[in-house]
Parts: structure tokens; C-alpha cells; sequence
């Protein structure tokens, strides 16, 4: 096992500085000079020259690089040029929101497709498991913004139970601040809930026709019983593992989502980011959100190859 | 005996097939110009004239759609055609290759994945601006590293088999055994994930027009005209509710085609696809 983290960190390091390597390469090396890119041709020279030299593009690539990826690691992300604070406190912000939305999706999503992936496991072949299926099938193809603004056309236009955007702040008190976050939570919650359901449906499947489930019912269990004690943990080893996974497409989720509901979170930030051409900010965030993906997936791994030891073994 | 032909499949096939005949029709008729401004005919709801209703600007909502569900596919192919041409090849020779050429193709698809399909299409939207052609690159580059893991791990399997071992000792070389032995057999798994890549890449189209990053106006699609209705929620709901409806048959389709293709051409794989 301990050869096995070894590995798995020492692919983590080499992926993450290699996404950092993609990152500055695109952003400050692809465009010639960033800083005519953030201001326009229209700049002024002597305003050109100072976003240069606050940008540090006087000095060679590789320094650029190192200076960066050294404020990375320290915390240091730079100046935003629209909002003129650093980006590391704007990220921090921005993480207040996008991290309990993207929680809360993951939990939503885990409550609605375990129990459902259970019971079409469970009734293999009937109505039950069609209409789950169904679900699975269904749910995968409504695009999460599509489903948002449905959600939105249901909840808050015509029954205005939900604001239709935006967000009160924390500070308003954590009743107002979730409800303003739930709609969005459950438009990234579908798309997932759908897949996961898939997945629990075919990883209960497989464990109810193990030899100790067969005993389970002999012994004249209910099926409730059956189910939670002996099939569902079990099934939970492939659908932790989905569940993981499903962090990066929750974060892709998140931008898109984020903006139907006008709220200020990571995904947000990015996207305006592209439109005021702070590429400061887009360098940062992207980054963050790739880094975030790269661990998430090697804790995956991990998590994984302590329940299960075959993948430790190379092939 | 003969094989039950799954209905996942004839209900995949027959939606994709219904779409791709819109999106073909499309260009030799519409009830109207898609692009045609008819500012006194703006939020019509769905009537005789225009079954759909019309949009802000007074386009025939119909039209726009058969219209965007030429762009989808377009963008959505095209993608699916620079993934697999990247991927696969890349994949084989991974295979083929083994040992540090594996190990680089796996870095390098550990690297892609690093970048979900949006994140890419944003990156590169910051610096080259928004368009079809860049959602095309990103989505594509996503594509590459799917496929290239698939096929590296269908192709690993049919290296192990006997008549390639054979054909190696008949003095065949690796690149020989490759195209005449290895592409054939994974051929299978490649077009069921391109299916269901397809379908990924429509979703991810729309996504990236409805933020204002993908297809450009005034070409219509579907993530764009979303975009729009939304903005008019309250005064015309039904236009946030048609090209939505679009897209979710159109992946529904294509997941459905690939879910039954698997069944056909993989029937070993019944699982979850990889994406």
C-alpha cells in the first residue's frame, strides 16, 4: 500500500505541475503579450507598460513561470485587474458559495440515486426498475442549466417559492443563504443523481446474486434488511468511487449553473473574468478548479485501493 | 438463433435519425429564415403561423431549432472526429508500445482529464475568443484523452490473445499487427464511446453557447436560444422550454444508440460508460 501512495503522489505532483505548465502556456505564453490582450489595442502605452511591469513581463518565461507557480504555492495569486484586490481574497469569497453549492449537490444527489438505484436492483426486471431506468436515462440527457431554468420557471415565477437569483450572503443568516443556494444545488444534484443511480442499480445487482445475500434471504430477512445491512455496503465501493469522480463535473456544472442563478461564486468569477479580459483572475481560478479535479481523483484512488487492493497491483 | 436487436437501440437510432433529418432538412427548408428579424411578430406564443412562437426578435422559434440542431451536430461530430483522431491512434500505440510509451500516454490522458470539457473550451475562449471552432478544439482535446484511454485498454486485451501472438511470430511488425489485428477489435468500443461522446459534446455545446462562449449569433443553437428565454421568463416561459426539450432528445437519443450499440457490439460491457 505504502508503494502504491508513493506512486499515486508522485502522479499527482507530475499531473499538477504539468497542468500548471498548460495553464501559463495558454494564458501568458500562446497570446504574445497578455497585457495588449487584457487592455485592447485601444491602450494607452504608459498604461500597457505599467500592467506589464505589474505582470512582471520584462523578465524571461521560465522566471515568469517560477514567480507564479512560487505565488501559487504561497497563496500569492496576483492583483485582479477589474477588481483590484488581490485574487486570492476573491477566491475566497467566491469559495463561500461554490463550495456548500457543490456539497450540497453531491449530498442531494447521493440521498436521491442510492435509494433508487436499491429498489430497481431489487425489483430487477419490473416497473419499479424500468422507471428507474428511466430516471437514469432521462436525467442524464436534460442539460443542468436547462433543468435550472426550469426550476426556476416552476419555483420562483410561478409559485415564488425561491428567489430566482442571486444571493444574500452568509451574513443574512444560513436560512436565507441555503435557500438561495438549493435551487441551484438541485439542478447540479440531477445529472448526477442519475448517473449514480445507474451505477448503484448495477453494483446491487451484482452483490444480490452473492452466495452470503442468498443466505440473507434464506434466513428469512426482510428485504429493507437485506438490502441495508448486506447489499448496500458493499454496492457502496464502485458508487464512492462515481461519487469522487463526479467532483469534476460538478465544478464544470458549477460555472454554467452559476450563472443561471446569478450567483457569485468561483464559477461566476471565471466566466466574468473572460468578459473583462482579467486573465490574472481566469490564470487562478482555472488552475484552482484543475488542481482541485487532479486530488479529488487521486484521493479516489486512494480511497479506492484501501477498500479494494487489485488496483495497488500494476498491470 | 437469432439475437434480440435491444430497444434501447431502435429507440436511439430512430430519435437520432429523426433529429439528423430536421438538421438535414434544415437546409433546404424552414418555415422561415432562421435569422430573419421580425421585430413586430417579437414573443409570439405557439400558433398556426409559428407552431413554436417566435423569440425577442421576432424569429421563428421552429426554424432556429431545426436550424441549431444542424450546428449541435455539426460541432458535436466534429469534436467526436478530432478526439478519435487524436485519441485513437495514441491509444493503439500505447498499447503497442508498452511500458514508457504507455506510461506517457497515461500522464498525458491524467493531464487532459485535469481539464473538464467547459474549463478547457473557458481557457481557451480567454485567449483566442468565442466561437464554434474553439468549442470544436476543446471539446476535442477532452475527446482525445476519453478515447485514448478506451482504446489503450481494449487494445491491451487483444494483445494478450493468441492469434496476435501468432502473428507476431510469423515476423508480422508491431505496427502490422496493429492495423490488420488490434484496430478491428476494439473498433467496437471505439464507436459505442463515440457515441456516447456525441451526445456529451451536444450537452456541452449548449452549455458553452448558453454562456455566450459557443456558437456565435446570429447562427442559431439551442444553448444560445436558451440563454435568450431566459432573459423572458416571465412574460414568454414556452421559449425557455423548446430548444431545452431539443437538447435532452437530442443526447437522450444518442445515449440510447450507444447504450444499444454497446449491448450489440460489446455485449461483455453493460456497465456505465466511462463518461
Amino acid at each position: 500500500m505504502l508503494a502504491f501512495l508513493v506512486r499515486r503522489l508522485l502522479t499527482l505532483a507530475l499531473t499538477a505541475w504539468l497542468a500548471t505548465m498548460v495553464v501559463f502556456a495558454v494564458l501568458e505564453v500562446v497570446p504574445g503579450d497578455p497585457a495588449l490582450l487584457m487592455l485592447g489595442t485601444q491602450a494607452q502605452p504608459d498604461t500597457l507598460a505599467a500592467l506589464r511591469a505589474q505582470m512582471g513581463l520584462d523578465q524571461p518565461i521560465p522566471v515568469r513561470y517560477l514567480r507564479w507557480v512560487g505565488g501559487l504555492l504561497t497563496g500569492d495569486l496576483g492583483t485582479s485587474l477589474t477588481y483590484a484586490r488581490p485574487v486570492a481574497d476573491l477566491v475566497a469569497e467566491r469559495l463561500a458559495i461554490t463550495l456548500p453549492l457543490a456539497a450540497m449537490a453531491l449530498v442531494l444527489s447521493a440521498v436521491i440515486a442510492i435509494p433508487l438505484g436499491l429498489t430497481a436492483a431489487s425489483r430487477h426486471g419490473r416497473a419499479g426498475d424500468w422507471a428507474v431506468m428511466a430516471f437514469g436515462q432521462v436525467g442524464i440527457a436534460v442539460p443542468s442549466f436547462w433543468f435550472a431554468i426550469l426550476l426556476i420557471l416552476g419555483f420562483s415565477v410561478k409559485l415564488g417559492w425561491f428567489p430566482a437569483g442571486g444571493f444574500p450572503g452568509w451574513q443574512a443568516g444560513a436560512g436565507p443563504a441555503l435557500k438561495a443556494l438549493l435551487l441551484p444545488a438541485v439542478a447540479l444534484a440531477l445529472p448526477e443523481a442519475a448517473i449514480l443511480a445507474r451505477v448503484t442499480r448495477s453494483a446491487a445487482l451484482d452483490t444480490l446474486r452473492e452466495d452470503y445475500v442468498r443466505t440473507a434471504w434464506a434466513k428469512g430477512l426482510r428485504r429493507r434488511t437485506v438490502l441495508i445491512r448486506h447489499v448496500l455496503p458493499n454496492a457502496l465501493i464502485p458508487v464512492a468511487t462515481i461519487l469522487g469522480l463526479q467532483c469534476a463535473f460538478l465544478i464544470a456544472g458549477a460555472v454554467v449553473v452559476e450563472n443561471v442563478f446569478t450567483l457569485p461564486g468561483l464559477g461566476r468569477l471565471l466566466y466574468q473574468a473572460i468578459g473583462q479580459h482579467d486573465l490574472i483572475v481566469v490564470q487562478s481560478v482555472v488552475v484552482l478548479l484543475a488542481m482541485s479535479v487532479v486530488v479529488v481523483n487521486a484521493l479516489v484512488d486512494v480511497a479506492y485501493a484501501a477498500i479494494d487492493p487489485r488496483p495497488r497491483v500494476r498491470t | 438463433m437469432r439475437r434480440r436487436v435491444p430497444v434501447s437501440l431502435i429507440l436511439g437510432a430512430v430519435i437520432t435519425a429523426l433529429i439528423l433529418a430536421v438538421a438535414l432538412l434544415s437546409f433546404v427548408w424552414t418555415p422561415f429564415p432562421a435569422e430573419q428579424i421580425r421585430v413586430v411578430a417579437r414573443l409570439r406564443p405557439p400558433g398556426p403561423e409559428h407552431w413554436l412562437g417566435t423569440d425577442h426578435f421576432g424569429r421563428d422559434v421552429l426554424s432556429m431549432i431545426m436550424v441549431g440542431a444542424r450546428n449541435s451536430l455539426a460541432v458535436g461530430a466534429a469534436a467526436v472526429a478530432l478526439g478519435a483522431a487524436v485519441g485513437v491512434p495514441l491509444g493503439l500505440a500505447a498499447a503497442s508500445w508498452g511500458h514508457w510509451g504507455d506510461e506517457a500516454v497515461a500522464r498525458l490522458g491524467d493531464l487532459l482529464f485535469a481539464f473538464p470539457a467547459v474549463l478547457t473550451a473557458i481557457l481557451l475562449t480567454a485567449v483566442l475568443g468565442a466561437g464554434a471552432v474553439n468549442v470544436v478544439l476543446a471539446l476535442g482535446v477532452f475527446n482525445a484523452a476519453v478515447f485514448a484511454r478506451v482504446t489503450r485498454g481494449a487494445a491491451f486485451s487483444v494483445w494478450r490473445r493468441e492469434f496476435v501472438r501468432a502473428a507476431l511470430a510469423l515476423g508480422r511488425g508491431p505496427l502490422s499487427v496493429t492495423i490488420i489485428h488490434v484496430l478491428p477489435n476494439v473498433a467496437g468500443v471505439v464507436i459505442v464511446q463515440a457515441t456516447v461522446l456525441f451526445a456529451v459534446a451536444v450537452l456541452n455545446e449548449a452549455a458553452l453557447s448558453y454562456l455566450g462562449l459557443g456558437i456565435q449569433p446570429p447562427s442559431p443553437s439551442w444553448g444560445k436560444m436558451l440563454g435568450d428565454a431566459q432573459t423572458f421568463l416571465f412574460t414568454a416561459p414556452l421559449q425557455a422550454v423548446f430548444p431545452g426539450a431539443a437538447i435532452a432528445l437530442c443526447v437522450l437519443g444518442l445515449n440510447l444508440l450507444g447504450d444499444g450499440l454497446r449491448d450489440v457490439l460489446d455485449p461483455r460491457h453493460r456497465s456505465a460508460p466511462v463518461i
